[in-house]
């Protein structure tokens, strides 16, 4: 009985605390409130972290730090990779502080959780960084939850793709065993058997994991051409430094990085890394709004924006503008709006939001200079081409979030 | 069984890459296993004070450039005086209390020294590059041995061997080991055991250091490489039997092969095998492979 009490209360309490003024339109408890949950001391926070703290501020102060007189506010937490300490701080925002949008940053385990509170939470959602397709295919919200820079997908077609072509057909897959490197891997053996490639074989390493010299000399006595790497961040730089040590590229075996973020490179060197081929979905050097934008970046953060950095830029301020014009924070009304918007700013090249909730963009294929090609500081890639959104991402009719399909 | 579906020569690399990585193992245990030996304390700081090593090696070469080789030993010098800092300043006063505090602090030194490399360096890491003394490698056939991972065997099978004659062949160590097993008494023949108890820490510290420098050029350089090793060094002092030398450096290697071949066979259970083996070597022989039962 008390019990029940209890629980009635409670209800009580978070009805009352609830933001039910959305369904009235207008800027729920007057300010637009922006939490971000991201890495901000592991393995991914030199990628994600302080720097795309920096970034959304920027497309704040651009918004002038207010719409239509209210103010817009920004929290951010760490979400110390785990999908529990995520959920539960995005909980604690949605039932103590009325947070209209959560910006998610990398890690696909702890994005996918994401997804689940805040549609259930009706809260807006974006996630840079994480790269795992299910965000918009069968752990879509095309309601509320938008999935912005990147997804395996595009990473696959664009580096897989390319590098099948290129006459390297067999494949053997080192991965991140959790939910992102499964993802990325199967997107990537897609591609490569659909190009007419074979794999032969892939071991899974735990997640974090420093010494892969045991996975690498099983992709070594593979034989398989490539060996394709399904990792990210630390990962990343430990799996390439180690390849370069046991001679495995100098044994005519080829890396290919299937994520590689320009703080890799930055930490790697380009000694170690260069010629890998990359899929990235921005680059600082890629024009002229893009270098001008980075350079303003760089004064405030000391270092060029990694691609999730500007995409947490460009998914706030295009938020922000869908707010402005909605005239509502209410998370389905400005999600609707964002699809009617064609997003167009220093991150993004002929981007739209999808009905599946897949921001789709034009991609870059690019690959690492040579520290003689290179000019200097982050000067580290070729834009060998653009890869156009429709041909970069998976269609919609071949995914599988029913919900959009209609 | 897995086991014969992997040919020979690639069984033969995996065995060899272990013993790699147990050298880490047994030198970091090693060095724990003395402290904890002599102190009775549980050293969190260890995994921090490798990376410290690490990073003192670096900022060597980065700001004085002083090469691979002086850092070999000027580190683990430099960072065995911040640890006889610590023992006089912080660890003294705590030396009659629970075991907790010593414990409490050296964990939250371990946090503040990652705090404070993280804000300056971030975590993407430094590069650190191979002594163009130990570049390339062998070919042995079943695999390409790097030169420099033959090195890290090597000189860690040195310095383990040297320690464990220092400890039990020298006057000195026989000291240390009658400190351990009754510090008042060896007080009483007019033995500086304060003394011994700062440099035997000092010494400790300065073997993580020595790990430190030794993994630079093979892992970046990077905040989080303590704690990243550390969860799996306390394990296998606790597998060798706790304030055990000859337990932690054979421990070390042994599971450092035991790690190697599970990421072979099921390379999804590496990160969690050598908890496994504690847990056995807990319930059969609750004081270690080499530990005496208390």
């Amino acid at each position: 009985m008390k019990l029940l009490r209890t629980m009635l209360l409670a209800g009580a309490a978070t009805a009352l605390a609830s933001p039910a003024l959305a369904q009235d339109g207008g800027i729920s408890d007057d300010a637009v409130k922006i939490g971000m949950l991201l890495d901000m001391s592991g393995p991914y926070s030199a990628l994600d972290g302080q720097g795309s703290v920096v970034a959304v501020q920027m497309a704040i102060d651009e918004m002038g730090g207010e719409i239509d007189g209210k103010k817009i506010e920004l929290m951010t937490a760490d979400h110390q990779n785990k999908a529990d300490i995520g959920s539960n701080l995005a909980r604690q925002w949605s039932d103590q502080n009325n947070v209209d949008l959560i910006l998610g940053g990398a890690n696909s385990g702890v994005g996918i959780a994401l997804q689940e509170v805040t549609s259930e939470k009706n809260i807006a959602y974006i996630n840079n960084g994480a790269a795992s397709a299910a965000l918009t295919n069968e752990n879509c919200a095309p309601e509320t939850g938008i999935h912005w820079t990147y997804d395996t997908d595009a990473l696959a077609n664009g580096t897989a793709v390319a590098m099948v072509k290129e006459g390297n057909d067999s494949w053997y897959f080192i991965t991140a065993d959790y939910a992102f490197g499964h993802k990325l891997e199967e997107n990537a053996m897609d591609a490569v058997k659909a190009n007419g490639g074979t794999v032969v074989g892939n071991v899974r390493a735990p997640f974090p994991t420093q010494d892969f010299s045991s996975f690498l000399l099983q992709a070594q006595g593979s034989g398989a051409k490539v060996i394709g790497l399904a990792n990210a961040g630390t990962d990343t730089q430990n799996s390439v430094k180690q390849a370069q040590e046991f001679g495995i590229v100098q044994g005519g075996q080829k890396l290919a990085s299937l994520l590689l973020f320009l703080t890799d490179v930055e930490a790697l060197g380009l000694d170690a890394s260069q010629g890998l081929t990359l899929t990235t979905g921005f680059y600082w050097d890629q024009d002229d709004m893009a270098r001008e934008w980075s350079a303003k970046f760089e004064e405030k953060h000391g270092s060029k924006p990694t691609m999730v950095q500007a995409g947490m830029y460009s998914s706030a301020l295009n938020y922000l503008k869908a707010v402005k014009e909605a005239g509502t924070d209410e998370a389905k009304a400005v999600v609707a709006k964002l699809k009617e918007m064609p997003i167009e700013d220093a991150f993004s090249r002929n981007g739209k939001v999808r009905a599946d909730g897949l921001m789709v963009h034009d991609m870059f294929l690019a690959q690492v200079k040579t520290p003689d090609e290179s000019k200097g500081n982050w000067d580290f890639y070729n834009i060998i081409r653009t890869i156009p959104g429709d041909d970069a991402f998976r269609k919609l009719e071949d995914g599988s979030c029913e919900a959009a399909k209609g | 069984m897995a086991f014969f579906d992997i040919p020979l020569p690639v069984f033969m690399g995996q065995l060899l890459i272990g013993l790699i990585n147990g050298a880490f193992y047994a030198v970091l245990s090693l060095g724990l296993a003395l402290i904890f030996g002599l102190l009775n304390i549980v050293n969190f700081a260890h995994g921090a004070l490798y990376m410290v090593g690490a990073f003192v090696a670096f900022l060597l070469l980065d700001i004085l450039g002083i090469g691979y080789w002086p850092s070999l030993v000027l580190a683990p010098i430099i960072v065995g005086l911040f640890g006889i800092v610590i023992e006089r300043l912080l660890l003294r006063p705590l030396a009659d209390l629970d075991h907790l505090y010593g414990l409490l602090l050296t964990f939250g030194l371990a946090l503040l020294l990652e705090g404070a490399f993280r804000h300056f360096y971030g975590v993407s890491g430094e590069r650190y590059a191979i002594p163009d003394s130990l570049q390339g490698g062998f070919n042995l056939g079943f695999m390409f041995l790097p030169t420099y991972r033959a090195w890290v065997i090597a000189a860690s099978l040195i310095v383990c061997i040297a320690t464990w004659l220092l400890i039990e062949k020298t006057r000195l160590g026989a000291t240390m080991r009658a400190a351990v097993e009754n510090a008042d008494l060896v007080r009483a023949f007019g033995v500086n055991v304060p003394l011994l108890v700062t440099i035997t820490y000092g010494f400790g510290v300065a073997l993580a250091a020595f790990a430190g420098v030794l993994a630079a050029p093979i892992y970046s350089v990077n905040p989080l490489m303590g704690s990243n090793i550390i969860i799996v060094v306390f394990a296998i002092v606790v597998i060798g039997g706790l304030g055990s030398i000859k337990g932690a450096i054979v421990s070390g290697f042994l599971l450092g092969v035991c790690e190697g071949l599970t990421r072979v066979f099921w390379p999804e259970a590496s990160n969690i095998v050598i908890f496994v083996v504690m847990a056995i070597v807990l319930i059969v022989r609750p004081a270690g492979l080499f530990g005496k039962a208390a």
